[in-house]
């Protein structure tokens, strides 16, 4: 694991313009930004953990446990608000059985919110790993986490 | 009749539509396309046409037919029908939402017709990652006449005489602020596109950068010509993949091109663009958290002055400005700023470039003169309300923006006179409601999203916002009291006062303008404990109508939470110290009985245990027998 973070670290100069790249693609590898990946990463860029963790968490896009196989992102911005993107959300929630922010029990499914994904003309949206899913009703989430699950199980 | 003529069909590629599987539609034409040995038929990629809601679009020349909401099972009978028989599917075609009439052709359709596209001029007519097209379309041209033949002061002077202002919210004499940059003495200065699109229902930026990325590289290099810049950043939202990966391609191409790089175009002039993902923070929109975050650190805004203009990114000399901004700039000095200046309003020149979206009937991107009208926008444009509901509000600049009621809709659209009615013009996020939006509970949303996004570094943002926040949670749980909106009305002063940025100085927008416009809905919602709109769920409740209820069950099966008690033939009951309030009782229940019913500020009256379909009686019916 610590192998990933230093080879992402070797692409970018030792420089702090370049930590919220770095922890850009770290997450990116690994999912998620892990305390080892954070001690590196100050090391490498010479400031303290402290200030790495200050950072990170000031923006919403940086996670430090582990998440789930799937992610779910459930859009609250403006236009899906209007749109009855609250009843989407209570669903997954209802569905998986977890509050945004969480990872449920067997490690399947994350559960995000994101303020606009830019497809608010498709409003209420949700992404589902990164494939957008466009006019959701609190039936369509039922049926898209039971095909999801299906889908797998097959696979198996 | 077999048909002869050669075809070229654009299918869209933006996100609205990709999330609507374009991109496999065109794999499925490549294929039945080459099966059927079809050498007439060209096809290709745009992006966004700004049309998202009728996606997938394809666009067929040189017919200019305009399919939309195509599958992949309607690949076989387009190929067959159009390309082979010359006959258009009539089944794809338009319909227009309040004549019901199919319209084929691109150019005939009202979304379209009336509407002047100067930003968007080349979304959706280009294939975003080719350079080729943009070129075709007098891409570069004005990057080539700038340091062919202009000095920056030059460039300066045109883009003043052209009245632009800054698109991304504020509004600010685009010349002028390229002018104090040019002024001030430093061996480095730098140039930033300001692409986060922080608006939570805005996509105007978006789009613009999945489909023409170029007119934003070319408007920015000319920009950094004007100023005495050398290297530029573009921030863009990490939300917006598609749109990072087109520019980053569109660099590339430009910088093989000689239009970056050094001595762009033979010049003495150098120019870089690095491109930057924000990491999920509204207020990095604000200039100086935006340059904070490029810096590596956490997104926070500082006092100004020092302007960026004396004092920017690492210190240096910096000019910041919005997508559309930058858009703009190569149109202007193409076609001149005489041209320009023509269009608009005496001080807001230009168009402007609105998301329009919620419950209109056509949602998606639109771009009109300044001066036109909220309703022209909404009703010529938008082709009204989706289902032809009655208009109820306007949300325009998102959570720094206000709420305009319908005696506004006449109000022509420009800096001064949204900002006049207690809105403002923003980054042109457009959200239509009607009746079923409560009008508290999106002061609530906007507030509960400022509170959230602020980066507590002043104190009246931090705390001021979460007092305003839990008052507006009180009067929509039935809590509030009295003297509530008063208390709204002062703290918002101090917030407005006491807020380094416009992120606190203009969050309480949302809360005053729906006060001023619609406080007869703050008062129900205090004094009757009632919500207008049935929104706000401590204050509406769920019943199944006794004398509609056919017992079919369908209601039942579909609670969550096992609320309904019930049996076949028997009427059903909603057990309310049970209900969640998901509503989808109301969803499930048949049309042709209607039994399920949202209320709030009364009661019904419904049996206590199950009895037989048919035979309801209430008290009032007894009381007349
Ligand atoms: C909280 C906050 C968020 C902002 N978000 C954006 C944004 O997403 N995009 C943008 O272009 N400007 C945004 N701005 C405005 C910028 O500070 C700045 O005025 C603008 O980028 C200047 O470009 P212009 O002159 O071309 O309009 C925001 C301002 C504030 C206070
Ligand atoms: S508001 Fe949900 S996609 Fe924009």
């Amino acid at each position: 694991m610590a192998t990933t973070v230093i080879n992402v670290l070797n692409q970018y100069s030792r420089d702090r313009r370049n930590l919220i790249p770095i922890l850009q693609k770290v997450q990116e590898k690994e999912k998620y930004l892990s305390s080892e990946s954070i001690s590196e990463i100050s090391i490498y860029l010479g400031i303290s953990e402290n200030d790495v963790y200050s950072v990170a968490s000031f923006y919403s896009q940086f996670r430090f446990i582990k998440p789930g196989e799937h992610t779910v992102k459930v859009c609250l911005g403006t236009a899906c608000h209007v749109r009855g993107g609250a009843r989407v959300l209570e669903t997954v929630e209802r569905e998986l059985k977890i509050k945004p922010g969480q990872t449920t029990a067997d490690g399947k499914y994350s559960l995000e919110t994101v303020a606009c994904i830019g497809a608010c003309a498709l409003a209420p949206t949700m992404v589902l790993d990164n494939e957008v899913q466009r006019s959701m009703t609190p039936q369509k989430v039922v049926d898209l986490l039971k095909s999801k699950n299906k889908a797998e199980n097959d696979a198996k | 009749m077999p048909s002869n003529s050669e075809y070229t069909i654009f299918i869209c590629e933006g996100t609205g539509c990709v999330s609507g599987k374009s991109h496999e539609i065109r794999l499925a034409l490549e294929q039945k396309i080459a099966e059927q040995g079809l050498s007439n038929v060209k096809i290709d990629f745009t992006g966004c046409h700004g049309f998202c809601e009728q996606g997938p679009i394809a666009i067929i020349e040189p017919d200019d037919i305009f399919y939309t909401r195509l599958t992949v099972e309607d690949v076989d009978e387009i190929v067959q029908s159009h390309f082979i028989e010359g006959k258009p599917v009539e089944r794809l075609f338009f319909k227009d939402p309040v004549s019901g009439k199919a319209i084929p052709l691109y150019k005939d359709i009202n979304f379209y017709r009336k509407q002047q596209r100067i930003i968007l001029r080349n979304c959706g007519h280009i294939n975003p990652e080719k350079i080729e097209d943009y070129i075709e379309r007098e891409g570069y041209n004005a990057l080539k006449t700038v340091l062919g033949k202009m000095t920056p002061s030059q460039v300066i002077e045109e883009i003043k005489k052209s009245g632009l202002r800054g698109r991304g919210g504020a509004g600010f004499p685009t010349g002028m602020k390229w002018e104090f940059c040019q002024k001030e003495q430093s061996d480095i200065k730098y140039m930033i596109c300001n692409a986060d699109e922080g608006d939570p229902g805005a996509f105007m930026d978006r789009s613009i950068m999945e489909a023409d990325p170029h007119t934003v590289i070319e408007g920015m290099t000319i920009a950094a010509y004007a100023i005495g810049a050398n290297e530029g950043y573009i921030y863009i939202r990490a939300e917006y993949p598609l749109a990072v990966k087109r520019l980053r391609i569109a660099l590339q191409q430009a910088e093989d091109m000689g239009f970056l790089g050094d001595n762009v175009l033979g010049s003495d002039f150098s120019f870089i663009i690095h491109v930057n993902e924000g990491a999920g923070a509204f207020v990095c929109g604000e200039e100086t958290a935006l340059m904070a975050s490029i810096e590596g650190k956490r997104g926070m805004p500082r006092p100004r002055p020092p302007f960026p203009a004396q004092s920017g990114l690492w210190g240096k000399p910096t000019t910041i400005n919005n997508v559309k901004t930058l858009a703009t700039v190569p149109v202007i000095i193409n076609k001149g700023s005489e041209w320009y200046a023509k269009i608009g309003t005496e001080k807001s020149k230009g168009t402007a470039v609105f998301a329009l979206t919620g419950k209109i009937a056509n949602s998606g991107l639109v771009e009109v003169p300044m001066g036109m009208t909220l309703r022209e926008i909404i009703y010529d444009i938008g082709g009204g309300l989706i289902g032809g509901r009655d208009f109820k509000a306007v949300q325009n600049g998102g959570p720094s923006g206000g709420c305009l009621p319908a005696s506004a809709l006449d109000l022509p659209v420009d800096y001064e006179r949204l900002a006049a009615a207690g809105a403002i013009m923003g980054s042109g996020g457009m959200i239509v409601v009607d009746s079923q939006t409560c009008m508290v509970d999106l002061a609530k949303y906007f507030l509960s999203f400022t509170q959230e996004e602020s980066c507590g570094k002043c104190v009246m943002c931090r705390e001021g916002t979460l007092q305003m926040l839990k008052i507006l949670e009180d009067i929509t749980e039935g809590k509030g009291k009295e003297d509530d909106i008063d208390l709204l009305l002062e703290l918002s002063k101090a917030i407005q006062a006491g807020s380094l940025c416009a992120l606190g100085g203009t969050a309480p927008n949302p809360v005053l303008t729906t006060i001023r416009y619609f406080r007869d809905e703050y008062e129900a919602h205090i004094r009757e404990k009632r919500c207008p709109a049935l929104v706000c769920k401590n204050l509406i409740t769920f019943y199944i109508l006794p004398d509609k209820c056919q017992g079919c069950g369908i209601c039942k099966r579909g609670c969550p939470v096992d609320a309904i008690s019930g049996d076949k033939r028997m009427i059903h009951i909603i057990d309310q110290n049970k209900c969640i309030k998901c509503g989808n009782c109301l969803d499930v229940c048949p049309e042709r009985f209607s039994a399920v019913t949202k209320v709030s500020g009364e009661k019904i009256e419904v049996p206590e245990e199950l009895i037989a379909v048919g035979s309801w009686q209430n008290s009032e019916s007894e009381e007349k027998l």
